[in-house]
């Protein structure tokens, strides 16, 4: 490792040596550059190579030179960036288009039935899942319903919708649908804070939002040190045993924003984010990323839950 | 070139590439808005000292390397904040060989940087150790504390090592730290009333007052967090590459900017609609114009001077360009 870090070394050195060299020349041709022929003819050769004359002239080509041309030239420069720049976003577009085809070959493969492992795989490590939608896809109810059949088709018994801004729980009525609906949710439907919950064919949905994640948090954070402030009246108690992750768990539960910890999060959207789905319950949860909720497709979701129940998680240890 | 070990690696690869290239693809990067703050986890290391038949030891010295080049690379796209995590909570559960093999590296890494202050100085590197260092032992918790202090006034690239940290762990240290402000009576009335807000829970937090991570990078292709910035990567860019963390290079870096900012227009579009719901870690980003004479490059020929950081697994090495 020494050997070669003193290699490296040598072989910077040399690198620079070269670049102060092609520096010298292209500082030689400046210098001659701004003054007229006649004082080059006048002045001997070696006055030229003068280091006071090289400093002089680079002085004097850097104050009369002309703003426009510097001007001109970090334009074109900026163009010729930019033209690379789009270049390259084409090579990425190729790829994600390439990886597209790929991808829809999979599916159309998958929804053959060719082959035998993705219609016999084992959901039992599946014990909740998780979908998140974009606020402005999740708009479309009935695909949303379409996805929710799907799940069921599969066997999913427990799913979670979230969505940032709450469209969900303010679109998706499930009284309409074609499918049984089994039960009502513990609370009012117009009350967009609170989570609700659906049976839906045997599969239990419950819907959340933004509200339900980090302002979830603090209002069980609140609730914890109130509790405490009103038992720990001598201010004797210890942080370490009164602030526990166990403690917060409960505090959660009693302000409503407690569910399971999902092991499978979906990500419909543009970008692989999950935009803020309840961080509480998000530690060991794989993230994939589907792509846009209209272009969903059946067989990438068997897909996905395949590639999930060859996962192995070793929980940090 | 072979290593010691006799085994080929690509580390010697990334040595071998010209300095020429590097400059060249983060100047036609830099034309679109560029990350300001990249989070990696450092994951893979043992299946690739499996792979090539490291020991742990040769391992973690190895994934060293590889963090000082992928820092030298952040530097030179001009990212801000770059956070690793470094040692979970979690990972206690691991041999408690392996545990004391990790935590002689970093304390060995802790005192050669102390050492050579001057260096980290020039380079403008302030680094911060955000976790729970009370798990420590004391040694490695006063010599953290000691390059917290000796960098916090460098501003160039501020690197946040996340040592003993899970995210949860993170949460219920904002908690405390609300405790104990309504323990000295401010805020108490907030806390009685119900009215604390995730923006209070966040002032308390590690990761306070610092801009949320716009990627965040894990290696090995798993696709979880793992109790890692579950609070401030709500509408972070998730890239999971499949190489391994010894493996992960300039590439795969430029790779995750050109996501990046094919996402750029729609993750901003998204976190300004959310700040009305009260996300207080918005990332302040702004179009960022960059014109030739932004970009802190060795391949500029007008003066300026710029340092190439060069890891050579047992310490930092300065090297001078033009």
């Amino acid at each position: 490792m020494m050997e070669q870090s003193v290699t490296y070394a040598n072989l910077d050195n040399t690198i620079e040596l070269k670049r102060k060299k092609k520096k010298k020349k292209s500082l030689r041709r400046e210098c001659l550059l701004p003054l007229s022929p006649l004082i080059l003819s006048l002045l001997p050769l070696q006055t030229l190579n003068k280091p006071w004359y090289r400093h002089l002239a680079n002085e004097f080509a850097r104050t009369f030179g002309s703003p426009f041309h510097r001007i001109q030239s970090s334009m074109i420069l900026k163009f010729i960036l930019g033209l690379f720049w789009y270049l390259l976003h084409i090579v990425v577009s190729l790829v994600h288009i390439w990886s597209y085809v790929i991808q829809q070959l999979r599916c159309y493969i998958i929804s053959s039935g060719l082959f035998a492992k993705y219609r016999n795989f084992s959901l039992s490590r599946l014990r909740y899942l998780a979908v998140v939608v974009d606020s402005q896809e999740a708009k479309h109810t009935a695909k949303i319903k379409q996805l929710l059949s799907w799940l069921s088709a599969i066997g999913v018994k427990h799913v979670a919708l979230y969505d940032a801004e709450g469209v969900l729980k303010k679109s998706i009525d499930f009284g309409q649908t074609r499918l049984r609906d089994r039960s009502a949710g513990t609370c009012l439907d117009g009350d967009v804070n609170c989570v609700t919950s659906r049976n839906y064919e045997e599969m239990s949905i419950e819907l959340l939002s933004f509200t339900d994640g980090k302002e979830g948090i603090a209002k069980a954070a609140s609730f914890l040190c109130s509790d405490h402030l009103k038992n720990d009246s001598d201010g004797c108690g210890r942080t370490e045993t009164l602030f526990t992750e166990a403690n917060m768990t409960k505090a959660l539960k009693a302000v409503g924003y407690y569910g399971p910890e999902p092991d499978l999060l979906l990500v419909y959207g543009l970008a692989r984010c999950h935009l803020g789905f309840p961080p509480w319950r998000l530690r060991y949860t794989e993230i994939m990323h589907m792509g846009p909720l209209k272009s969903m497709k059946y067989s990438a979701i068997v897909k996905a839950l395949y590639d999930f129940s060859k996962k192995y998680q070793n929980y940090g240890s | 070139m072979e290593l010691a070990f006799g085994r080929r690696d690509d580390h010697d690869r990334e040595k071998r590439r010209p300095w020429v290239m590097d400059g060249c693809f983060i100047r036609v990067l830099s034309y679109s808005p560029m990350p300001r703050h990249i989070a990696f986890i450092l994951d893979g290391n043992r299946q690739y000292a499996k792979k090539w038949n490291f020991t742990d030891g040769e391992i973690y010295q190895r994934g060293f390397c590889n963090l000082m080049s992928i820092l030298r690379y952040c530097c030179e796209m001009g990212v801000e904040f770059v956070t690793v995590f470094a040692f979970s909570i979690d990972n206690f559960k691991r041999k408690p060989t392996e545990v004391q093999l990790v935590m002689d590296l970093v304390k060995e890494k802790m005192d050669a940087i102390i050492e050579d202050m001057n260096t980290v100085n020039d380079l403008d590197v302030r680094i911060k150790f955000l976790g729970r260092l009370t798990l420590l032992d004391e040694s490695m918790r006063k010599a953290a504390e000691k390059l917290m202090a000796m960098t916090a006034k460098n501003k160039r690239l501020v690197v946040f090592v996340c040592l003993c940290y899970t995210s949860t762990d993170e949460i219920m240290h904002g908690v405390e730290g609300l405790w104990e402000e309504a323990k000295n009576n401010k805020g108490r009335e907030k806390i009685a009333n119900g009215l604390i807000t995730a923006g209070d829970l966040e002032q308390k937090m590690y990761f306070a007052n610092h801009p949320a991570p716009d990627i965040l990078i894990r290696t090995a292709g798993e696709t979880r967090l793992s109790n890692f910035l579950l609070w401030q990567t709500a509408f972070c860019l998730l890239y999971t590459p499949r190489c391994l963390w010894p493996e992960l290079t300039f590439w795969h870096l430029v790779w995750a900017v050109l996501l990046y900012q094919r996402k750029y227009a729609y993750l901003e579009k998204i976190t300004k609609r959310m700040c009305g719901f009260g996300v207080l870690l918005c990332q302040e980003h702004k179009k960022q114009i960059y014109s030739i004479y932004k970009v802190t490059l060795i391949l500029l020929l007008k003066g300026g001077r710029s340092m190439v950081v060069e890891s050579t697994c047992g310490g930092i090495e300065p090297k001078k360009s033009i």
